[in-house]
């Protein structure tokens, strides 16, 4: 019953992996008439690369960044929206619905806010003296990345934990408000803990959001030219190997970011799931 | 033998009976919206002409996306008849020896004259071996050029600048008059490649590695090139000179909004600044240092070259080489340049674009070809650099870091020299 699932994982996932592992070992001319082994070149080329070194900075905050805000803005408008009673169907249906927005889009939509001379955002931005430069400024762009790639997850996280919140029984609702008065200290004792599921799996689809799926956000905000903006390391594998050609590069850098994400997913299973209190 | 004769029999039947039984070619390329149309338009010419061969026209999104879909295609044995191929991926189609058939020997196989000397003299190299051989067949070509808004010049009372001294001269009053006097809108091709063009100037060993993959070097650190890359920064700092980034549209908009005075563009801008430009504009060429001797040669071209691939039968390659030869005609560059603004690629269309009164009614569409016909130097063909598209990042980067004051001129180019001479070295080993 197993060998048809598996075999397909083989095909469609084992096998280009090997594939990506070869290439790292070779440099290879584009057009595959020949390649060179040149054993761990391609890696030591690109670990002690200033350049990769500083995309790897860049992508570990970036991703830092937006799973802990869109993580806890999620929260925080799935608690308020739980709290809501008239008007609820409505407020869900508006949150949700950003959710929707295919992520080019998203940055296109993005880009036209933070546009360097008719940006709504960059004139609001003025008004407090500070001249962003989005596609010029490094920090000003990684700012407009962070913020469109939250506002892109929130509606994700809103829907989950939302739901997460339905699944806690009235009942305890009910014994913890009489035991404990103060809002805060329930949420945190009580709801928390039993969102933890919840959360443990928001966790790990948000870092693999904000290190792989904001991609095309990304290629839009800087228009496909990385220039001095700052981008993630996937971004830098798709530039090095589709727009450099260099697959031996290319290939090297992918490896990489797989051990990481595997290491990652290890790391998240080991130590946090464990704390996880599954009823 | 029977079953032999008669099939041979049948298929000469079947070949000579019936129009419908063209062979079948196809064109991948890099071009969308107008532009995209107009190859549209050239197939459905080149179709109408003849009745052997058919083509069809494939859009692959961007010219890198181009490449890369021409790449992946070859691997698996699917490649395209012809792909067209950007200047800065040149040198990754051309040194993959045996990826494509040179267009000259493919149109002299096919029993069709070829002539060097009827293209222009800025585009005759670029896309050529070191013999002058050429290897893609130049298609839709630019020169990067200066356009000028008239409005500013004559409220601020000044010329336009033939030289940077004479920029240098007029900036402050233009600035006066209330503009940005200079934009720009891609320095690694204005200002980079073209400058070492312009300026006669040699832009890397090897003969710009044209001779050779083989430690070929960038000479990023050529005084004269420090000195064009100071003088912009001290340009911006005064505030003659804005730079919005790496984006090309972000740098034309203030152009566009009658903001800047003048714009160094691509020739094949024309077109669609009649339509944006707040103002009337003109255009001249792109300006260089008057205090660099033997400076004021021609630019090279920038755009792109369709490549025969190589892996066809011999009556697609012939169909292929027709194309060719219906492409260089003089009607149908006339037609191509007229409807896109990129510039002819043979003397005789620009001739026959001339005796028509072309540029009499639009005089900026001939800049560009005027200054591609420009006396060339000894450094004014062009370059040939493997990884070149990634060499460009790395610009890209350190150009912005210098105007967003990260870093100074000096050392910024000194890390595109050593970052890019690494990626030639890579690039020799691939090739090798």
């Amino acid at each position: 019953m197993l060998a048809p699932q598996l075999a397909i994982i083989a095909v469609f996932f084992y096998w280009p992996s090997l594939q990506a592992i070869r290439s790292s070992f070779f440099i290879e001319d584009p057009f595959g008439f020949g390649e060179t082994f040149v054993g761990a070149a391609n890696y030591t080329d690109v670990l002690s690369s200033s350049e990769y070194l500083s995309v790897a900075g860049f992508t570990a905050l970036f991703t830092v960044l937006v799973t802990f805000l869109s993580l806890s803005l999620g929260l925080l408008l799935a608690v308020k929206a739980d709290k809501v009673i008239r008007g609820n169907a409505a407020y869900k249906t508006l949150l949700i619905w950003v959710y929707a927005i295919a992520p080019p889009v998203a940055g296109l939509m993005g880009m036209m806010l933070f546009d360097q001379h008719v940006g709504p955002l960059i004139e609001f931005a003025a008004l407090f003296g500070w001249t962003m430069q989005v596609g010029l400024n490094y920090s000003d762009t990684a700012i407009a990345l962070i913020t469109i790639a939250v506002w892109k997850q929130i509606p994700y996280n809103f829907i989950f934990f939302l739901s997460g919140l339905h699944g806690i029984p009235a009942s305890v609702r009910e014994a913890a408000l009489m035991d404990c008065r103060s809002g805060t200290r329930r949420f945190f004792t009580i709801i928390l803990p039993l969102l933890a599921p919840t959360a443990f799996f928001l966790l790990i689809i948000n870092m693999t959001y904000a290190l792989f799926d904001t991609f095309g956000i990304i290629d839009v905000v800087v228009k496909d030219k990385a220039a001095n903006n700052p981008i993630t390391l996937v971004y830098k594998v798709f530039l090095d190997g589709f727009r450099g050609n260099d697959i031996g590069s290319s290939s090297a850098q992918s490896v990489i970011l797989m051990v990481i994400v595997f290491a990652l997913t290890l790391l998240q299973f080991r130590f946090i799931e464990r704390r996880v209190h599954y009823g | 033998m029977f079953k032999t004769l008669s099939m041979t029999a049948l298929a000469l039947v079947v070949s000579s009976t019936s129009s419908f039984a063209a062979t079948n070619i196809s064109w991948w390329h890099g071009m969308a919206g107008r532009n995209g149309e107009v190859i549209n338009e050239v197939a459905q010419k080149f179709n109408a002409a003849q009745t052997t061969c058919a083509i069809t026209p494939v859009s692959k999104g961007t010219y890198e996306e181009a490449l890369a879909s021409g790449i992946a295609a070859f691997r698996s044995g699917e490649q395209p008849n012809i792909l067209q191929v950007f200047d800065a991926g040149a040198a990754t189609i051309i040194n993959a020896k045996g990826a494509v058939i040179p267009a000259e020997d493919l149109i002299k196989n096919a029993g069709h004259d070829f002539d060097r000397s009827a293209f222009i003299d800025g585009v005759r190299y670029f896309y050529a071996d070191s013999d002058g051989k050429f290897v893609g067949m130049p298609f839709n070509s630019s020169a990067p050029i200066m356009y000028i808004n008239d409005e500013a010049l004559k409220k601020a009372g000044v010329n336009a600048p033939k030289t940077w001294e004479e920029f240098e001269a007029i900036a402050p009053k233009l600035k006066e008059a209330g503009y940005i006097p200079l934009v720009q809108s891609q320095l690694t091709w204005q200002f980079t490649e073209n400058f070492f063009s312009r300026n006669n100037i040699q832009f890397a060993t090897n003969n710009n590695g044209y001779d050779s993959v083989v430690d070929t070097k960038l000479h990023m650190t050529d005084p004269n090139l420090v000195m064009m890359f100071e003088k912009l920064k001290a340009w911006a700092d005064q505030g003659y000179f804005a730079y919005y980034g790496a984006g090309w549209n972000d740098n034309q908009k203030m152009f566009e909004q009658n903001k800047a005075a003048l714009w160094i563009g691509s020739s094949g801008s024309f077109g669609g600044l009649t339509k944006t430009a707040a103002m009337p504009f003109s255009a001249d060429f792109l300006p260089y240092w008057g205090s660099i001797e033997g400076a004021g040669t021609s630019s090279f071209i920038g755009g792109a070259a369709l490549f025969a691939m190589s892996g066809k039968s011999d009556a697609e390659n012939a169909c292929v080489a027709d194309f060719f030869q219906f492409l260089t005609s003089p009607e149908v560059q006339k037609f191509y340049h007229e409807a896109t603004g990129y510039v002819a690629v043979t003397k005789a269309a620009y001739e026959l674009a001339k005796k028509e009164g072309y540029y009499e009614k639009t005089p900026q569409a001939e800049v560009g070809i005027k200054q591609l016909m420009l006396p060339s130097g000894e450094w004014s063909k062009g370059y040939r650099l493997g990884f070149y598209p990634q060499i460009r990042q790395i610009m890209e980067r350190e150009y912005g870091r210098i105007f967003a004051n990260e870093v100074s001129v000096k050392d910024a180019l000194e890390t595109i020299e050593r970052e890019g001479n690494d990626l030639l070295a890579r690039f020799a080993k691939t090739a090798g």
